[in-house]
C-alpha cells in the first residue's frame, strides 16, 4: 500500500473519532443539571447509569448488530456483586465497581462462546434465556440475594475516603458522572481503534469479514465481555447509590427499557444511549407525577411519535439540526 | 386527556401561588403503587383521600393540606427510595405516607429516620421493620398477629394436623413461621409446609401436595390482589373444601372476592377490618366511600388510608401547625380512637397499630359473597417474629 492511501486511511480514522458537538453538549449538559436541578439529582444519577447500560448495549447491537434480549442479566448481576460486597462489610465504592464489573465481565465471557457460534434470532433466544435463569436464580436465593424483598443493608463508606454518600445524592452524582464519563471514554477508544473497526465490519457484512483475515468469533467474544462489564459496572453503580438492589434490576424490563433508551437516542452512535436514556427517565418522571395512574400510556405515545419522526433517534435528529446550523454558519 | 393535563399544570401553577400567599402548604407525600400488580391499592388509597377531603376539609391549623402522589409501579425498593428522596429533598414533604409492599417500605425507612421525616405505613405486613426506625409507624396490620390468632383458633377447634401454604417473601415467612411455632406449642402438628413465589400464577401442583397430606385444616397467606381467587378456585376444582382453608385476610380481600366466587364459602379468616362490620363509624365511612367511589369494592386498604390521614390530621391540629419531628412521633405513640375497622391505638413502645382482630367466615347474603365476622380478639398488638 502507498504511503498515500494509508495517510487517506489514517486521516478517515482521525475524523471518524473526532468529537461531535452533541457528545460536547451532552456532557457539559449534564454537569450543568447538577447547579440547575439540585432538587432531582437522584434522578440525575440514575439517567447517567442508564445512559451507562444503555451505552453498552450499543457497543452490542449498534456496533457489532448483536441484538442482546438479556442485558439486565449482567446488569443485576454486576449490582448484586457490588451490593453483596458492601453488604458483607467491604463498602469501599471504586473497588466495587470494579468487583461488579469484573463478575458480570466474566460472565459475559463464559457466554460469549456461545454468542460467537450462533446469529439472528438464536442470539435473541440466548439472550433472553441468560436473563431469565439469572433473574430465577436470583429470585430462588433469598438467602443470598434477599428474593423479592431486595438485597439490603448496603453501607457505602466515603468515595476516595473524602466524600460521604449524603441524603441529597450529590456525591452519589459526581461519582456517577465520573465513572460513567470514564467509561464513555473507553468505549470511544474501543469504538475508534482496529478492533472497533472489525466490529463493525461484522455489522455491514458477516460472511466478508473472514476473507480480510479476522476472526469473527473472537470480535464477537471480545465485544460481548466488554458490554457486559460495562453493563455489570453500571449496575454496581445503582447499587452503590440507592444502597438497594431489587430484583428489578435483572428483570426482563429492564433489558427492554435499555433497548427502548438506545432506540429512543440513537443506535451506533455511544451517546445515542445516554440522550435515550435521559429522555426517557425524565418522560417517564414527569408524566408520572402529573398523572401517577395513566402515565404509561401517555409514555407509549411519546415514543411512538418519536419513533415516526426522529430517524436514527434523538441523536439522528440533532446531528441534521447541527449540520445544517454548520452549513448555515460556513456557507460554500 | 389533554384537557386535564392542562387542568392539572394550570391548578399546581395556582397551587404554588395562592401557596405563597397563605403560608406554606402541609406537604404529605404519598407513596403508593398506581401500576403495576398492586394498582388497586393504589387507586382505593386515592378514594380514601377523597373520603378524608370530604370529612375534615382540606385545611389544618391554617395549613392547607397537599397531597403528593407518587407512583412507586408495584415491589420496586429502588423506585421508591428515589422518590421518597426527591420528596424529602426537593418537596421537603412534612410527612411521608403510604407505602405497600415491605421491600418498598425497608427502602424508604432508612430515610425517614436520616431525614426525620414521620413515615407512616398503611400496609406492609411484616414484623420487624419498624424497631430500628424511630420515625415509621405502622397503621395496617403484621402478619405475625394474624398468624398467632389464627394459631390459637386451629387448636381451639382441635385440628390434628395442618398444613401451611404461604407466599415466599418476608410477610409470608413471617407467617408462616409464627403459626408453626403456635400451633405446635398449642399441642398441633404441622402437615407440611410449602411456599409458592410472588410471581407463581399456577397453583395446582402446591395444591396436589396439600390433598395429598390430607390435614384438618390448610393455613394460607397470600398477597391481597388476583392470586387469591385462583388459588381458591384450583383448591376447589381439586375437590378439596373451601371450609379447610384458614386464612389471613388478605385472601378473601373484598375486592377479589367476587372473582373467587362460590370457590371461597366457607373460607375462615382473621383480619383488622371487614366490610360487614358493624359500628356508625363504618356505615359512615362506607356511605361516603360509596358516594366517591361507587364502583370500587370497599376493603381494608383505604381504611387504614384514611386512618393514617386522620392521625395526621390530629397530630397537626395538636401541635397548632408548628411541627417539631420529635413531637410529631409523641403524639403519634398516643392516637388512639375509633375507626371503621373498630377501635384503634398506636403501641408507644413498638409504634406499632394495637387492634382488634376479627375472625371472619365467607358466606352468601342476598346474593353477596361476603365476610361476616362471628368472633374478634381486642387490642392484639404485633407478637414479633418468629423466625
Amino acid at each position: 500500500m502507498s504511503d498515500i492511501t494509508l495517510d487517506l486511511a489514517r486521516i478517515m480514522v482521525v475524523n471518524r473519532a473526532r468529537w461531535t458537538t452533541i457528545e460536547v453538549a451532552f456532557w457539559i449538559a449534564a454537569a450543568a443539571g447538577y447547579f440547575l436541578f439540585p432538587a432531582k439529582l437522584v434522578l440525575l444519577t440514575q439517567m447517567l447509569i442508564g445512559g451507562l447500560f444503555a451505552m453498552s448495549l450499543d457497543l452490542l447491537l449498534g456496533y457489532g448488530g448483536i441484538a442482546s434480549f438479556g442485558h439486565a442479566a449482567f446488569f443485576g448481576l454486576g449490582a448484586y456483586a457490588a451490593g453483596l460486597l458492601a453488604a458483607h462489610g467491604w463498602g469501599e465504592p471504586l473497588s466495587g465497581v470494579l468487583f461488579g464489573g469484573l463478575a458480570a465481565g466474566g460472565l459475559g465471557l463464559a457466554f460469549s462462546s456461545v454468542i460467537a457460534k450462533v446469529r439472528g434470532a438464536a442470539v435473541l433466544m440466548v439472550t433472553l434465556c441468560i436473563g431469565l435463569l439469572l433473574f430465577e436464580a436470583a429470585s430462588r436465593m433469598p438467602w443470598l440475594t434477599g428474593g423479592d424483598t431486595g438485597l439490603q443493608g448496603i453501607d457505602m463508606w466515603p468515595l476516595l475516603g473524602l466524600f460521604e454518600f449524603d441524603l441529597f445524592g450529590r456525591t452519589a452524582f459526581w461519582y456517577a458522572y465520573a465513572v460513567a464519563f470514564l467509561l464513555y471514554l473507553a468505549a470511544r477508544r474501543y469504538i475508534h481503534s482496529p478492533e472497533g473497526l472489525a466490529l463493525k465490519g461484522i455489522r455491514e457484512n458477516h460472511d466478508r469479514v473472514p476473507m480480510l483475515g479476522v476472526s469473527t468469533a473472537r470480535r464477537k467474544m471480545i465485544a460481548f465481555t466488554i458490554s457486559a462489564t460495562i453493563a455489570g459496572m453500571a449496575g454496581a453503580l445503582l447499587a452503590q447509590t440507592t444502597q438497594i438492589v431489587a430484583l428489578e434490576t435483572l428483570s426482563f424490563e429492564r433489558s427492554v427499557a435499555a433497548l427502548i433508551m438506545l432506540t429512543v437516542g440513537g443506535l451506533g452512535t455511544l451517546i445515542g444511549g445516554f440522550i435515550g436514556a435521559a429522555t426517557f427517565i425524565w418522560a417517564r418522571d414527569v408524566l408520572s407525577a402529573l398523572n401517577p395512574v395513566y402515565w404509561m400510556f401517555w409514555l407509549g405515545l411519546i415514543l411512538i411519535a418519536l419513533m415516526l419522526t426522529a430517524r436514527g433517534g434523538l441523536v439522528g435528529a440533532l446531528t441534521l439540526l447541527t449540520n445544517y446550523l454548520a452549513r448555515e454558519r460556513h456557507p460554500r | 386527556m389533554i384537557a386535564r393535563i392542562v387542568i392539572v399544570a394550570a391548578a399546581m401553577f395556582a397551587a404554588c401561588i395562592s401557596a405563597r400567599a397563605d403560608d406554606r402548604p402541609l406537604k404529605i407525600g404519598w407513596l403508593m403503587s398506581y401500576t403495576g400488580p398492586g394498582a388497586a391499592a393504589g387507586a382505593a388509597s386515592d378514594a380514601a383521600i377523597e373520603v378524608f377531603f370530604k370529612t375534615f376539609g382540606k385545611s389544618v391549623a391554617g395549613r392547607k393540606i397537599e397531597i403528593i402522589r407518587r407512583d412507586t409501579t408495584g415491589p420496586a425498593p429502588d423506585v421508591a427510595r428515589r422518590l421518597a428522596q426527591e420528596l424529602i429533598v426537593g418537596e421537603k414533604v412534612d410527612f411521608l405516607a403510604g407505602m405497600d409492599y415491605t421491600p418498598n417500605t425497608m427502602a424508604v425507612a432508612p430515610l425517614s429516620t436520616s431525614a426525620k421525616v414521620p413515615l407512616l405505613i398503611v400496609n406492609s405486613a411484616t414484623s420487624g421493620i419498624l424497631a430500628k426506625h424511630p420515625f415509621a409507624v405502622r397503621f395496617g396490620f403484621t402478619t405475625t398477629e394474624m398468624a398467632q390468632q389464627l394459631a390459637t383458633y386451629a387448636s381451639k377447634q382441635q385440628f390434628k394436623s395442618v398444613y401451611t401454604f404461604v407466599h415466599e417473601y418476608e410477610p409470608g415467612l413471617d407467617a408462616e413461621a409464627m403459626f408453626i411455632r403456635e400451633f405446635k406449642a398449642a399441642g398441633g402438628a404441622i402437615a407440611g409446609s410449602v411456599r409458592a413465589p410472588l410471581k407463581a400464577t399456577d397453583f395446582s401442583a402446591y395444591i396436589q401436595r396439600i390433598k395429598d397430606a390430607n390435614p384438618d385444616a390448610v393455613f394460607v397467606f397470600m398477597a391481597a390482589g388476583e392470586l387469591p381467587p385462583i388459588f381458591l378456585r384450583q383448591f376447589k376444582e381439586a375437590g378439596l373444601d373451601p371450609a379447610k382453608i384458614i386464612g389471613i385476610g388478605d385472601i378473601t380481600d373484598e375486592s377479589s372476592l367476587p372473582a373467587a366466587g362460590d370457590a371461597a364459602l366457607g373460607v375462615v379468616t382473621a383480619f383488622h377490618y371487614t366490610q360487614t362490620h358493624e359500628s356508625v363509624a363504618n356505615s359512615e365511612f362506607a356511605r361516603t366511600y360509596k358516594s366517591i367511589a361507587p364502583d370500587r369494592p370497599l376493603n381494608f386498604m383505604p381504611v387504614v388510608a384514611y386512618d393514617v390521614l386522620k392521625a395526621i390530621y390530629q397530630v397537626v391540629e395538636a401541635q397548632k401547625g408548628e411541627l417539631n419531628p420529635d413531637r410529631t412521633m409523641e403524639l403519634l405513640k398516643q392516637t388512639k380512637f375509633e375507626s371503621p375497622r373498630g377501635p384503634i391505638s398506636i403501641d408507644p413502645a413498638t409504634r406499632d397499630i394495637v387492634q382488634t382482630v376479627y375472625f371472619r367466615k365467607v358466606e352468601k347474603r342476598d346474593g353477596q359473597i361476603v365476610n361476616v365476622e362471628f368472633a374478634s380478639t381486642p387490642d392484639v398488638k404485633d407478637p414479633g417474629s418468629a423466625r
